[in-house]
């Protein structure tokens, strides 16, 4: 559907020039929600604004659909962005216009005929869950409700992509969750393929099917979700992975907060999806002939299974304890020793 | 009473003189409207990375709209008598004073329209864009509309300047509430009319920056 091939992007600045986007190879297969996560300045919004060409490319092949985005015409290119829409992280509607008449402006691009562009009209703002809302103006609405908005205006045309450039960013955790539901219920829905840039790797954990990191404008790691979550190879992206496994404290705090208890070793077990029996802890006390004592730790389940940390103590002869311990690797769970006395 | 009060005043050639300066205002609004937002978009949309990214085009209009913003509105009323006489055929009456009043404040309110322009998130023209918008697209679907409350309420500074300046062109043969003080009011000395011609000019005044604001708040749904 998407295939980037030796991109790049370099800006020139009064302090010389700045390589936004590095040679990136990039493929994403139709249907897919595709994740891009990098801190600040990585080149994310770059590369984003390179697939509908706001931004010209100083070198390399984008192709979206039948589309060869980097060589067509001023009036082509008009036509393919009314096939790849994009939503934005300050929403970016017009406050002079109702929420109907924002929603309607794509279709008066389209020339859709006014009859016709009412009724798409309403059928997304149903869509969106924003009956009765029409005829707000922007001001009026919340951040949530304007970025409904936002994707309501992004599906007017029926595009095949829809890019995201921090879509949640601007919202709170639960308006987050709610709007990130839309776009997996829009995606399964209508087929669309999703490219969606954060910096949250909680946004990429509930949604995307696969996810690319980001760093000085090269992809330094790419794959299935889970398999990232499971085996993150770079620095950058294990610490990506512990913004959704670690609980509050870090792994040093939690070491110290149990030296004054009488538990000898105590473990972090990390569950990073997957099909980790539920049972886990309830097994292993059956299986093998230890104590399991939880000291701390979060939990969450999400389309992929379990996320997050748990601080245990494990009581038990020598080889017991490390027989229960092979076995809860073999579930997919990670064990690291992070107190020993 | 009123005869008591203004004994030298002639009634009907008040209204006459309010109906010519009106009718000088009103035309000369709109035209200066029109104009000033060409020239104000023209300066926008010339810059670096915008639409119409010109320099030599943007250096131009900049020089225009600077020159004709500094001359002295009473100068540029002799110096425009050639240009006046070509397209009016006559350099005086209200119609006269047309072109000068136009040329004027269309400069001036140009660059109001810049700024209000300027105001404008770039995140909604970049938004249009990614939709696949035209230029055309652009100025009349985005850039005017959300800029219009800003753009009514320069037009409504501009508008009560120009009144002042239909009063100036008055004095070198145009008519209205300005001619009116400056023939009968200054040189016969009745300072009466001077006193009537104030007033009047005060409430027209009024009665566009009344007008602007109602305009610029209903507009204005931010
Ligand atoms: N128009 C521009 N002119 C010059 N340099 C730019 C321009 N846009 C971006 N850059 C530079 O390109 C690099 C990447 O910027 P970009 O906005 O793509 O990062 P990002 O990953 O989206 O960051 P953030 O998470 O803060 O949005 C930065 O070093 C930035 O300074
Ligand atoms: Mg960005």
């Amino acid at each position: 559907m998407i295939s980037l091939n030796q991109l790049k992007k370099v800006f020139t600045t009064k302090d010389g020039p700045v390589t936004a986007v590095d040679h990136i190879d990039l493929q994403v297969a139709e249907g897919q929600i595709y994740g891009i996560i990098g801190y600040s300045g990585a080149g994310k919004s770059t590369l984003i604004r390179l697939l509908n060409r706001l931004e010209d490319p100083s070198g390399g092949n984008i192709q979206i659909a039948d589309w060869k985005m980097d060589q067509l015409s001023e009036k082509e290119l008009r036509q393919a962005r009314q096939e790849i829409s994009m939503i934005f992280q300050h929403f970016n509607l017009l406050w002079s216009r109702t929420v109907r008449e924002n929603i309607a402006f794509p279709l008066e691009i389209a020339g859709v005929p006014k009859e016709e562009r009412m009724e798409r009209v309403d059928e997304l703002i149903d869509l969106v869950g924003l009956s009765g809302r029409g005829d707000s103006y922007p001001s009026q609405l919340s951040g949530g409700q304007k970025q409904r908005v936002g994707i309501a205006r992004a599906l007017a045309n029926n595009p095949k992509v829809l890019l995201c450039d921090e879509a949640t960013s601007a919202l709170d955790p639960k308006t987050t969750d709610s709007i990130l539901e839309l776009l997996v219920d829009i995606n399964k829905k209508l087929g669309l393929t999703i490219i969606l840039i954060t910096h949250e790797m909680h946004v990429i954990r509930k949604i995307c099917h696969r996810v690319a990191v980001m760093e000085e404008g090269k992809i330094v790691e790419e794959g299935e979700v889970l398999e990232v979550f499971r085996r993150p190879k770079e620095a950058m992206t294990k610490e990506f992975v512990k913004q959704v496994t670690e609980p509050e404290e870090t792994q040093e705090a939690a070491g110290e907060l149990f030296t004054d208890t009488d538990n000898h070793i105590v473990y972090q077990l990390t569950f990073v999806g997957g099909d980790a029996k539920k049972p886990l802890i309830n097994d292993v006390v059956k299986t093998f002939d230890v104590t399991v004592n939880i000291l701390q730790g979060k939990i969450s389940h999400t389309q992929h299974g379990p996320y997050g940390s748990l601080f245990v103590a494990m009581e038990g002869e020598d080889n017991e304890v490390s027989k229960a311990i092979t076995f809860t690797r073999e579930q997919g769970v990670e064990v690291e020793v992070i107190y020993n006395d | 009473m009123i005869d008591f009060l203004f004994p030298n005043v002639n009634w009907e050639s008040v209204l006459y003189a309010t109906l010519e300066t009106i009718y000088m205002s009103v035309v000369a609004v709109a035209f200066t409207f029109l104009f000033g937002i060409m020239l104000g978009l023209v300066l926008f949309l010339t810059d670096k990375d915008n639409l119409w990214d010109n320099r030599i085009l943007k250096a131009i209009t900049a020089a225009f709209v600077n020159t004709f913003r500094s001359i002295p509105f009473i100068i540029l009323i002799v110096l425009l008598i050639p240009f006046t006489q070509l397209i009016v055929g006559s350099f005086l009456g209200p119609s006269a004073a047309l072109p000068a009043l136009i040329i004027g404040a269309a400069p001036f309110y140009a660059r109001m329209v810049e700024i209000a322009l300027r105001e404008i998130d770039k995140g909604v023209i970049e938004a249009a864009r990614s939709m696949g918008a035209s230029n055309r697209e652009i100025i009349f679907k985005v850039l005017l509309p959300e800029s219009m409350p800003a753009l009514v309420s320069g037009i409504t500074v501009t508008s009560i300047a120009l009144v002042s300046y239909t009063a100036m062109a008055g004095v070198i043969g145009a008519g209205g509430l300005g001619d009116l003080a400056y023939r009968v009011g200054f040189q016969r000395r009745d300072d009466d009319v001077t006193l009537i011609a104030t007033i009047v000019i005060l409430l027209i005044v009024f009665a566009f920056q009344y007008l602007g604001d109602r305009i610029s708040h209903k507009l204005d749904k931010r």
